[in-house]
């Protein structure tokens, strides 16, 4: 508990520039045969697994993993040059992304070996999707509060309940999820979770479709009703899944994900003002384009200390909260800022477009995987408050 | 930011800054009588003039061990010419002229100032908002005749006008009437009034994220002490979200300042990224300056707005810094038209450059 925060001055290393072009001559590969369209974001489908499985075959899914489960061994920064291109030209990646950020790390810390060897090399060839069950009926981000059962059977687990705002469920093969199976302790109110592997085609799993604001299907809920998980699925400690939980969150809270969300609104933005802006466009543009090197240059350093075996969970926890407020942010400042472009430029109809997209979207960035209140909390927590 | 040897300039640096200019202290004293024995101890270490060869008397540190030993000063909110010195020691150096003992800054500080090297060999012109002129014994400036120069000048040749910072640390009005220079040299390829600016922004940014930290680790400390509504504020929500922002701005200040500091640590001459990284250092700076100090008053209540409290050493300094070497507004505009000039296309591969 401190209030040093540090922020190593990290430099993407060389060999990431060669992977960088390769990236993006991919990416304008799959443009150009009309796999995706990067200036309409939202258009199309999101979840495109044929796509992943192009991107799992060049190698750019479970990049950091060993070898032995399909894996590249190669670096976090790495990873990091993959992850930043995929979301600058919005790319489709929705299919393989949760496990390959979230889900593929936890399996290879807390699976068993059979699990492992089965399951990830079919998620580094872009084959399987993952989705996150966490949230519940009338607990969100109260995870404490979870009351999905696991009994214990002969053999594995029962399990009866619901999840909600499960992103991508519809489509998943499998779901890691969190489960109570002993109630918490007067002492520990943490106590008694467990993390499961489910596969989602198992028998009592339905998937009710949610729809959002914004037009889009990510959300459901999903219902168990006496769903049988084997022993080998459980992942990690029974009743002890806690403390599992909390150190992989720096992976999740920092990538570049958290701020490029709306990236494409100030591109365009860009395109729109023209090369040669008056000052208040230019002043506006450029505090943007500063805030936006400031974050990508703390993200980095988070993603160089992750790899160096530190463990920067305040300044992963600032990097989700500035970086997300700052991309919900994003669509109202190039809509302030484009209120005085001159009637004729080419782009108006794409800028208004993609500003309607990124302002129904943006609601949901200081919600999604922590929200701005947790986060606040767990940085307070952090600097030795409470 | 720091790398081993940076590290032994840095602990040398802050125990010679606690012994002698511990904010707490000077506090408590109405005159400026610590200054004197302050400024020899930082000449024995040799800190003022970090920035010049020893060959022409200095220290000989690299530009990266000068910006954390002013990452240190901003947490101690030192109120002595210490980053002007050095500032003007690399001035100098950049152009040959040797550096003279005693404390120095620099002219212009501001981006539309712009003083004059006549044909007769004089300068001419004015520079507003100078820091500390009228304690220093000499400025170096950045003047601009048929070629840009460097030039050394006494300031007692020179008209100062009176006037102080926020803060009440000296800022001039500085009058060069036909002042001759003691001695000057044409400055290098690279070298002009942009560098200076963006070498002065630079480390006006490492000095307000230094003072931000102390400001950040001042205000949790008062949050776990100050007791209301029988318990410590810091057990408010409300208040612990405020400080997690005032952490998020603390954070944004290290790591962007860092960056810029150890690009621009990288080479004699400032380039293009020098520039992006920068500008984007001083608007981001800046930015949490106003916000970091804002915030921690709020937690501090009225103990923090009065001259007793130490909290102001650290926010009015920072929020004076904002205006030095251009403000963030200047710099936005700046790299704005840069950024547009270059165009959408280019812009990503800018961003992912650095």
């Amino acid at each position: 508990m401190s209030t040093n925060l540090q922020f190593d001055q990290i430099r993407l290393p060389r060999e990431c520039d060669a992977l960088r072009q390769e990236v993006r001559a991919f990416l304008a590969d799959e443009i150009a045969q009309g796999t995706f369209d990067p200036h309409r974001p939202g258009h199309g489908d999101s979840h495109d697994r044929a796509f992943s499985k192009r991107i799992g075959a060049k190698g750019w899914i479970g990049m950091t993993w060993p070898k032995k489960y399909g894996g590249h061994e190669r670096s976090f920064l790495e990873r990091y040059v993959v992850t930043e291109e995929f979301r600058v030209a919005n790319a489709p990646v929705r299919s393989h992304f949760v496990a390959d950020r979230q889900s593929g790390p936890i399996l290879l810390k807390y699976a068993s070996e059979h699990v492992k060897t089965n399951i990830l090399p079919r998620i580094c060839r872009g084959e399987l999707c993952f989705v996150i069950g966490m949230s519940e009926p009338g607990s969100g981000s109260d995870l404490f509060a979870v009351k999905t059962k696991a009994t214990k059977v002969d053999k594995g687990w029962r399990i009866n309940g619901s999840k909600i705002w499960t992103s991508n469920a519809h489509i998943a093969d499998y779901m890691i999820a969190l489960f109570r199976t002993s109630p918490p302790t007067n002492e520990n109110r943490r106590h008694g979770l467990t993390q499961f592997l489910v596969d989602m085609k198992t028998d009592g799993i339905k998937v009710n479709p949610i729809y959002q604001m914004s037009g889009q299907h990510d959300f459901n809920e999903v219902v168990f009703d006496d769903a049988f998980v084997p022993d080998d699925h459980v992942l990690g400690e029974i009743d002890g899944a806690w403390k599992q939980a909390t150190s992989e969150l720096a992976y999740e809270r920092s990538g570049p994900e958290r701020f490029l969300e709306t990236f494409y609104v100030l591109l365009e933005l860009i395109r729109a003002i023209g090369p040669e802006p008056d000052a208040r466009s230019a002043d506006g543009l450029g505090r943007l384009v500063a805030q936006l090197h400031t974050l990508r240059r703390m993200s980095v350093s988070v993603a160089g200390m992750l790899q160096a075996g530190k463990e920067p969970v305040v300044e992963a926890a600032i990097v989700k909260d500035l970086g997300t407020v700052w991309e919900q942010k994003l669509p109202n400042r190039v809509r302030e800022l484009s209120a005085f472009l001159a009637p004729d430029i080419a782009n108006r109809v794409t800028l208004e477009e993609q500003l309607a997209f990124a302002t129904t979207i943006a609601p949901k960035l200081t919600i999604q995987g922590g929200t701005t209140e947790i986060l606040r909390s767990i940085i307070a927590r952090g600097l030795g408050l409470r | 930011m720091t790398n081993d040897s940076d590290h032994i300039v840095t602990e040398s640096a802050a125990r010679i800054f606690a012994d002698l200019a511990d904010p707490q202290t000077i506090n408590r004293l109405d005159n400026g009588a610590w200054k004197a024995p302050f400024w020899q101890a930082l000449c024995d270490a040799g800190l003022p003039l970090a920035w010049v060869p020893e060959r022409l008397g200095g220290a000989g540190a690299t530009l990266a061990e000068g910006f954390a030993v002013l990452g240190v000063a901003g947490r101690f909110a030192l109120a002595v010419p210490l980053a002007e010195t050095l500032l003007a020691g690399w001035l100098l150096t950049r152009a040959g002229v040797a550096a003279p003992n005693g404390s120095m800054t620099i002219a212009p500080s501001r981006p539309c100032d712009r003083i004059i090297l006549d044909e007769d060999g004089t300068l001419s012109g004015s520079a507003i908002g100078i820091p500390f002129a009228s304690e220093a014994q000499h400025i170096a400036v950045l003047a601009h005749g048929r070629t840009i120069v460097v030039a050394l000048v006494a300031a007692s040749d020179c008209t100062i006008g009176e006037g102080q910072t926020l803060a009440g640390d000296p800022s001039n009005i500085v009058r060069f009437q036909r002042v001759k220079p003691l001695r000057y040299a044409r400055a290098p390829f690279g070298l002009d009034h942009t560098a200076l600016m963006l070498m002065g922004s630079v480390s006006r940014s490492v000095q307000t994220a230094g003072a931000l930290e102390s400001i950040l680790s001042l205000t949790v400390s008062h949050a776990n002490e100050r007791v209301a509504f029988e318990r410590p504020i810091g057990k408010f929500q409300a208040v612990q979200h405020n400080l997690a922002r005032l952490a998020g701005e603390t954070a944004a200040a290290l790591a962007v300042s860092g960056s810029a500091a150890s690009t621009i640590g990288q080479s004699d001459n400032i380039d293009e990224s020098g520039f992006f990284e920068g500008a984007s250092a001083k608007i981001r700076c800046v930015e949490a300056a106003t916000e970091g100090a804002a915030i921690a008053h709020q937690v501090f209540g009225a103990i923090g707005f009065t001259k007793e409290h130490i909290l102001h050493r650290f926010t009015l300094r920072i929020l004076a810094w904002r205006d030095d070497f251009g403000s963030e507004s200047y710099w936005a505009a700046e790299l704005g038209r840069h950024v547009a000039q270059q165009g959408a296309d280019e812009f990503w591969p800018m961003v992912a450059s650095r």
